[in-house]
């Protein structure tokens, strides 16, 4: 120890320049990268915003603050944020110890399937909701079968109830993911030696195990709450008109009433309250987060033995699949059943098996222009995600190692909060600002498909970061200057010592930069090229018309989109990094 | 597996380094619409090989987002021409000054109901009525006639029956709202509201759930909904297995529907103007109108274009809409919409 000590205070002064120019080259990247495509196209946008604000800046914010209506909607942001955020956490967290702890057949199977909602349109997932829990869902039909009820019991249209389930339903995959992960590599001799000196479960789970998961918890928590915080579709469609978020109010200020200073003096607000949060987690993430001792899978995780333990992952695998795979089986359900009784048939007559919807995607019945087959529509979708988990990962890697190899450099911790705000802040103000912003380029990317796979990185590289920050931090410096004393290059130890380490975080930032691309998150905030269509707008497009056939065809589609993300999910999870095996 | 990831980057990057190196070759002309656009083929082909020219299509989301960016785009201009601005937008567009005008020479055959913009900027292609939609066999079962006015929705055998989109977030919302203000007028239409509310009508913020999922049709509560006049020969067309009757059908009485008519215009800034112009009296050409009912389910204003026979079987066209002006609109769109809200919401 005392060696180690020598040797870093001599090499300090040098040593500290070489790290200090090293660190401002790993942020080169991100942070051309985000002053090009957010920042810029962000203060665009306001400072014309705020140009037509006829009583200068103040005006809009005046107004803003001053509204009761206002004030209430920014209050409903926050509270359903955190009720979402601890109803999803307190789902998820079971889930995340099971998935993290226990091998058991199927473990990756429920793994890719509870990641599938994550990138359903919400059009669809109210459809599946409406199939499960509408006045003629199952539900409602089976508790009036069994109490002979006239009328269904059950509303939960345009109720808060219907929210907080879907953005359960959502991210939840969030805490299995990055909880999971982590937990999976928390060497499970430490809460074994609690119990051992008689500890019970409850205070090890209490003071060993919990806040050695506390850096991962908190930062699922703040993921999960600033897509709740910046929630649109689920408030807009499951809410109804009863319930608006900023980013509703957002919407309707700038596009309904083209009120641009007022839209922009709500998209500074929720962007401050999201740069508040995040700045309170990065004091938080760098006072909890400490090395640890980090373990493969393969030592930490267990069978299934024991009647308690069985009865315990049959509860929880029963929690997580009424509430996240429910839905997603009443879709593929209805892909396949017949819609509507014909003309004077009885209702149970006529309802049956059919792959109509499924055989008419192949066929462009009115010669449309803008037709693509289903295979083209997968084949541009997958290209798209190929693009931005290739381009998160360039540019996410760099960033979350120099936040994790010096954390008290002024640069990292002036960036860390930054690079947090692309998910924080407003699809509609941002896809507005492109406008404004990038034709001046030297390229006028405006209408590029290039800006696809873009967009879809401003929101995948802070999940990259995210998950790979805490592994990276993770790793005991001691690791590194051992290794370096026993003479490795700074090369070796990269590849020996850092990537079997983060290798599983990879794994993990790369599925979300997946999922995050294929559920088009921000996507609404580019211009589409109609030649290029993606899975998510053709499933819209059918949504768009009235028709059965149309309706089907997007629950065809939907159900399609499902098994592409299911399948691409497994197929990352098969990735083996540099060969270092199951880490 | 391995190698598979490469692959894929190395497509990827090919993909988007060949949009970027695209060869001079045919003229390019601009069109920037809304997400709903569609044409035919061969329509859009006969265009391009007559003016050997090529037509770049850019949907820019729903209309208000499209025309929002049209306009913020300034001098800059994203594309050579815009289509699809309707009524409920136009003086935006215009105040804003985004178009150049061009008298083209087919407007004189198109009736002067439809020009709403004397000075040409914006020339009308096509129009659409929002309408109340109801289900028929649900009518049938229950032997109830479906509604003829808007003040029959405040009868009592239509209590909890009705569902409407919010004007605040949706088209058809606000257009059906304007319908209401058209007929009453500005100082009763609020009180009409409130009776609709005491008569349960339900509020649903998006077309897409009021139709399948709160309409009675796809297995909600709600026989009568706002939805389009040509909603019913959607439904044929559409229609899982093939029928001869639509299933549901649009009240067109006087007064109870709203006309959408979507315009097209030159973007100020275009170095395309004479191709833009070419392709403005395309769009007014009866080639391109009689193609419309079947990719959009809008209607032509050219009276020369003759309707499929869906149409001219299963369309029924209102002879009588409310009306309100684009002007008036312009001017009291947030009024209207607030007052609205604090009556129906609050």
């Amino acid at each position: 120890m005392t060696g180690i000590k020598k040797i870093r205070l001599k090499s300090s002064g040098a040593g500290s320049r070489r790290s200090n120019l090293l660190l401002l080259l790993l942020w080169l990247g991100p942070i051309l990268f985000l002053s090009l495509f957010f920042f810029y196209p962000l203060v665009s946008i306001l400072r014309t915003s705020f140009a037509r604000a006829e009583g200068g800046v103040l005006s809009p914010f005046i107004e803003v603050l001053g509204s009761a209506s206002h004030r209430s909607v920014l209050w409903f942001t926050i509270w359903q944020a955190l009720l979402s955020t601890l109803l999803t956490l307190i789902v998820g967290l079971p889930g995340a110890y099971l998935l993290a702890r226990f091998k058991f057949r199927g473990r990756s199977l429920l793994q890719a399937l509870t990641g599938i909602p994550f990138v359903m349109p919400t059009l669809v997932v109210a459809a599946a909701f409406n199939a499960l829990l509408g006045p003629h869902g199952w539900l409602n039909l089976g508790l009036m079968e069994l109490f002979g009820l006239a009328a269904p019991p059950i509303r939960i249209t345009n109720t808060l109830t219907a929210i907080l389930l879907a953005h359960i339903f959502y991210n939840t995959t969030i805490v299995l993911r990055m909880v999971g992960d982590f937990w999976s590599h928390l060497d499970p001799r430490l809460s074994g030696a609690s119990q051992v000196l008689g500890a019970n479960r409850w205070r090890t789970l209490w003071h060993i195990t919990l806040p050695m998961l506390m850096p991962a918890i908190i930062t699922a928590a703040l993921l999960v709450f600033i897509f709740d915080f910046t929630s649109f579709g689920v408030i807009l469609i499951l809410g109804g008109p009863g319930f608006a978020t900023l980013e509703v109010e957002i919407f309707y200020q700038a596009i309904s009433l083209f009120n641009l200073p007022v839209a922009a003096a709500l998209s500074v607000l929720q962007l401050t309250c999201n740069l508040a949060l995040t700045m309170a987690y990065s004091r938080l993430a760098s006072r909890l987060s400490r090395p640890l001792e980090v373990r493969p899978r393969t030592y930490t995780q267990r069978r299934l033995t024991g009647s308690t333990t069985r009865w315990m992952a049959a509860i929880i695998i029963a929690v997580l699949l009424v509430l996240l795979i429910a839905p997603l089986a009443a879709l593929a359900t209805r892909s396949v059943t017949r819609l509507q009784p014909e003309r004077g048939q009885q209702e149970a007559a006529s309802r049956g098996l059919t792959f109509d919807f499924y055989r008419q995607l192949g066929v462009n019945p009115q010669q449309s222009l803008f037709y693509v087959k289903p295979t083209t529509a997968i084949g541009i979708s997958l290209t798209y995600a190929a693009a931005t988990v290739v381009l998160a990962l360039l540019l996410g890697l760099p960033a979350s190692w120099a936040l994790a190899r010096d954390r008290q450099a002024l640069v990292s911790r002036l960036l860390d909060p930054l690079l947090m705000l692309p998910l924080g802040t407003s699809a509609v103000t941002l896809g507005l600002g492109f406008v404004v912003a990038l034709g001046e380029l030297p390229i006028d990317l405006r209408a590029s498909p290039l800006l696809i796979p873009i967009a879809h990185t401003l929101v995948a590289f802070p999940f990259v970061v995210r998950s790979l920050t805490p592994a990276l931090r993770s790793i005991r410096p001691r690791l590194r200057q051992a290794a370096a004393m026993l003479g490795a290059s700074p090369r070796r130890t990269v590849r020996h010592i850092d990537l079997p380490l983060v290798g599983r975080a990879v794994l993990v930032a790369a599925t979300f930069a997946f999922s995050i691309s294929l559920g088009e998150f921000g996507a609404t905030a580019v211009i589409s090229r109609p030649e290029y269509p993606t899975v998510p707008v053709m499933i819209y497009r059918f949504l768009s018309q009235p028709g059965a056939m149309n309706y089907g065809q997007a629950l065809a589609l939907s159900t399609i989109l499902m098994l592409v993300c299911g399948g691409g999910m497994l197929a990352i999870e098969r990735f083996r990094i540099a060969d270092v095996g199951e880490f | 597996m391995k190698r598979f990831f490469p692959l894929t980057l190395a497509v990827a990057l090919l993909a988007t380094g060949c949009a970027l190196l695209e060869p001079p070759g045919p003229r390019v002309l601009t069109v920037m619409t809304h997400d709903s656009f569609s044409a035919s083929d061969e329509v859009i082909a006969a265009f391009e090989a007559q003016y050997d020219a090529e037509i770049q299509f850019l949907k820019s989301g729903d209309t208000g987002t499209a025309v929002n960016r049209a306009i913020l785009a300034g001098d800059n201009p994203l594309a050579d021409v815009f289509y699809g601005v309707d009524n409920t937008f136009l003086s935006r567009a215009l105040e804003e000054d985004i178009f150049e005008p061009y008298a083209s020479p087919l407007l004189d055959e198109i009736p002067d109901a439809f020009k709403l913009d004397p000075e040409n900027r914006a020339l009308p292609v096509d129009y659409g009525d929002v309408c109340l939609n109801y289900d028929v066999a649900y009518f049938e079962t229950h032997g109830l006639q479906p509604p003829q006015s808007l003040e029959d929705l405040l009868d009592d055998a239509y209590r909890g029956l009705l569902a409407v989109e919010n004007p605040a977030t949706s088209s058809p919302g606000l257009a059906f709202l304007f319908t209401t203000i058209g007929h009453f007028g500005e100082d009763r239409y609020l009180d009409f509201w409130a009776a609709l509310v005491e008569n349960d009508v339900l509020v649903v913020n998006d077309w897409e759930t009021t139709y399948y999922a709160e309409f009675t049709r796809y297995g909600g509560t709600r026989p009568i909904i706002v939805s389009y006049g040509s909603s019913p020969p959607f439904e044929v067309v559409f229609a899982e297995n093939p029928i001869d009757e639509p299933p549901t059908a649009a009240v067109i009485a006087d007064d109870t529907c709203f006309r959408q008519i979507e315009f097209v215009g030159i973007l100020k800034g275009t170095r395309n103007r004479r191709l833009a112009e070419a392709w403005v009296d395309f769009m007014l050409s009866t080639t391109f109108q009689e193609d419309l009912p079947l990719q959009m389910y809008v209607f032509p204003v050219n009276p020369q274009a003759q309707l499929d026979p869906i149409f001219t079987d299963y369309l029924a066209i209102p002879d009588h809409p409310a009306f309100v002006s684009p002007a008036a609109i312009a001017e009291n769109r947030e009024s209207w919409i607030e007052a609205w809200t604090e009556t129906v919401l609050r």
